[in-house]
């Protein structure tokens, strides 16, 4: 798969592959994704804004130079900005693929980091020699002036160009605490909210610290995604629970909004308002209860956005999807062309004539998990 | 409902009166202005105020403001659009207006706004679907309607500005967004005096009364949303 190169949100050129319930693939223009939505469903979109959580600067004990990705946070709270998980790289920066990134010299609790105009100790390992939990020294308003003045976006080798807040930030950005772009959301103009709004097709969003989504070590990428903070607002909760009674179905518009309103879910398809950290990974076992659509980038097999689509669909439809893409020229990565992945229908849904063994194991999963859920 | 509320000229005339009253009653406010001591110094004053060094009027700038905007608020209701640019000093004729000066009024009255605005917008949308009020008042002036000798490029970039308000009430206000205008009237400040360095201040405006204005225009909406948001 082609990865696109170049920092457009919206090309005009975008394409949506839908994956219907049955299976059946059709493409279309994502600029057309309203034209999917129907009266009484809701798209919910991740309303984070991007932090510039790309950090140079010099670990002081031994001059090395370093890039700090900061990748996660156990708040929401934007005055508790003091301690963030992080990834430190060696010298380099996003030209060089992470994968052939160096490492940075040994870090130890306690060492400090200059990052520009602001300064971080390290408070502890986390396990890898380049996950870090770190301490920023200063108040709030003196760390967040040092990330907005020094940090830059978060980026990859397949977009050379350097990229600037305005290139990250969706059109429904708002509290800055994602550290990577939700970027199911570039699909959003204000076009499209007129459309949706025209055609009563509900919007609402939740607010998801989406976290960093590629380390270039296979080790640490294993753990990813890292556990993320996220807050559900009570008119979102209202708007889901609105349209389940009027039948409609909720679109997440990304892994990210999926894996919030999957961790808030209660039960009976409604989920909970308020905050949470989400640290549960969504793949083919695991039961959605909310989620009945998803809008997301085209992702290789094996990631974690992949493997969270494995939740709505099995593995051939998933492959077929994937094939259609590459045939049609899809382009991969944050810019690129987009999926509509509808939950498949269950062929028990269809009549009792075809009892697949798979189902059976699912449906048993279902169920064992509700019964967790509600104890 | 305490309300988040941003002002950009936020350390002299009218933005510095809305920082100070708005403070002490007990609303969240970041004020945003080019030089780094003045914002030291009001930050100072009022502990609760957040103090952003920064210049509407540079493109590259906007986007690093508007996310201390937001990180330093949880979020934005009100967004006051004040500072502004007189374009030549001492006034000029338009024909001796050079086309720097022009733009450099229209960078800070009409695009500075413009892009702010638009880099807030999500935060904005954001509240206005949590029930509150979200709003933006762009500070106007009577030289954007009458025509005054010597004031032209602030008169054109106001004139822009008062025009452009307009369009984006009309798109944004089924989204639950307001987007007004206030012309405050000629008031004691360091802009009027830079303007009309021989004014009897004693026949201006105070800017905290200006202030008042806003904040009752800003209160009508808090009330509006109250009723409509429903909490």
């Amino acid at each position: 798969m082609r990865p696109a190169t170049e920092p457009r949100q919206r090309p005009p050129e975008a394409r949506l592959l839908v994956v219907a319930p049955d299976g059946s693939l059709r493409h279309t223009a994502r600029a057309e994704l309203a034209v999917q939505l129907g009266a009484g469903d809701l798209l919910v979109a991740n309303d984070a804004a991007t932090i510039p959580a790309s950090l140079r600067g010099v670990h002081e004990a031994t001059g090395a130079p370093i890039e700090v990705r900061l990748a996660g946070r156990r708040s929401l709270m934007v005055h508790r900005v003091e301690r963030f998980t992080a990834i430190v790289f060696g010298a380099g920066d996003h030209r060089i693929r992470t994968e052939d990134r160096q490492p940075p010299p040994p870090l130890r609790p306690g060492d400090d980091l200059v990052l520009g105009p602001i300064r971080a100790g390290i408070v502890r390992l986390l396990g890898h020699p380049r996950l870090v939990e770190l301490r920023f020294h200063g108040t709030p308003d003196a760390i967040w002036s040092g990330i907005a003045r020094h940090g830059r976006p978060i980026q990859y080798a397949h977009v050379p160009e350097p990229l600037a807040l305005w290139d990250v930030w969706t059109k429904v950005a708002a509290l800055p605490v994602a550290f990577e772009a939700p970027s199911a959301g570039f699909a959003v103009d204000w076009r499209l909210l007129g459309e949706l709004r025209a055609r009563d097709v509900g919007f609402a969003s939740i607010t998801l610290a989406a976290g960093i989504s590629s380390t270039g070590d296979p080790e640490l990428d294993a753990r990813l995604p890292l556990d993320e903070a996220y807050h559900v607002p009570p008119t979102t909760a209202r708007a889901v629970a609105r349209a389940r009674s009027l039948g409609g179905r909720v679109i997440a518009l990304g892994t990210t909004v999926t894996r919030a309103l999957e961790h808030a879910a209660t039960g009976a398809g409604r989920v909970r308002a308020g905050t949470g950290v989400a640290t549960r990974r969504i793949g083919p076992e695991t039961p959605l209860h909310v989620v009945d659509a998803v809008v997301t980038g085209i992702h290789e097999p094996g990631d974690s956005h992949y493997e969270l689509l494995r939740a709505l669909a099995p593995e051939e439809v998933l492959c077929r999807a994937a094939a259609a893409a590459e045939r049609a020229g899809y382009r991969s990565h944050e810019f690129g062309d987009s999926m509509l992945v509808e939950r498949q229908r269950k062929p028990r849904d269809e009549g009792p004539d075809e009892p697949v063994r798979e189902d059976v194991d699912s449906a048993t999963a279902r169920s064992t998990t509700w019964v967790e859920q509600l104890a | 409902m305490n309300l988040r509320v941003a002002v950009t000229g936020g350390t002299s005339g009218l933005g510095r009166a809305l920082v100070e009253i708005l403070t002490d009653r007990g609303d969240a406010v970041a004020f945003v202005a080019r030089r780094a001591e003045p914002v030291r110094e009001l930050a100072r004053l009022h502990p609760g105020a957040h103090g952003i060094v920064g210049d509407v009027s540079r493109k590259e700038e906007i986007y690093p403001i508007a996310m201390r905007v937001t990180a330093a608020l949880g979020g934005l209701d009100v967004l006051v659009n004040n500072a502004s640019s007189l374009g030549p000093v001492p006034l000029a004729p338009l024909a001796d207006t050079e086309c720097e000066e022009l733009e450099e009024a229209l960078a800070t009255n009409l695009v500075g706004p413009f892009r702010l605005t638009k880099a807030l917008l999500g935060a904005l949308a954001a509240a206005a679907r949590e029930g509150r009020p979200a709003l933006v008042i762009n500070i106007i002036s009577d030289a954007a309607v009458h025509a005054y000798r010597g004031w032209g490029a602030y008169g054109a970039s106001k004139a822009a500005l008062l025009h452009m308000s307009r369009i984006w009430d009309e798109e944004l206000h089924a989204h639950g967004i307001r987007v007004h205008t206030f012309d405050p009237g000629d008031m004691d400040t360091p802009l009027h005096a830079l303007a009309v360095p021989d004014a009897d201040a004693a026949s201006l405006k105070r800017p905290a009364e200006s202030a008042r204005e806003i904040i009752a225009l800003i209160d009508t909406h808090r009330e509006v949303a109250g009723v409509l948001g429903g909490g």
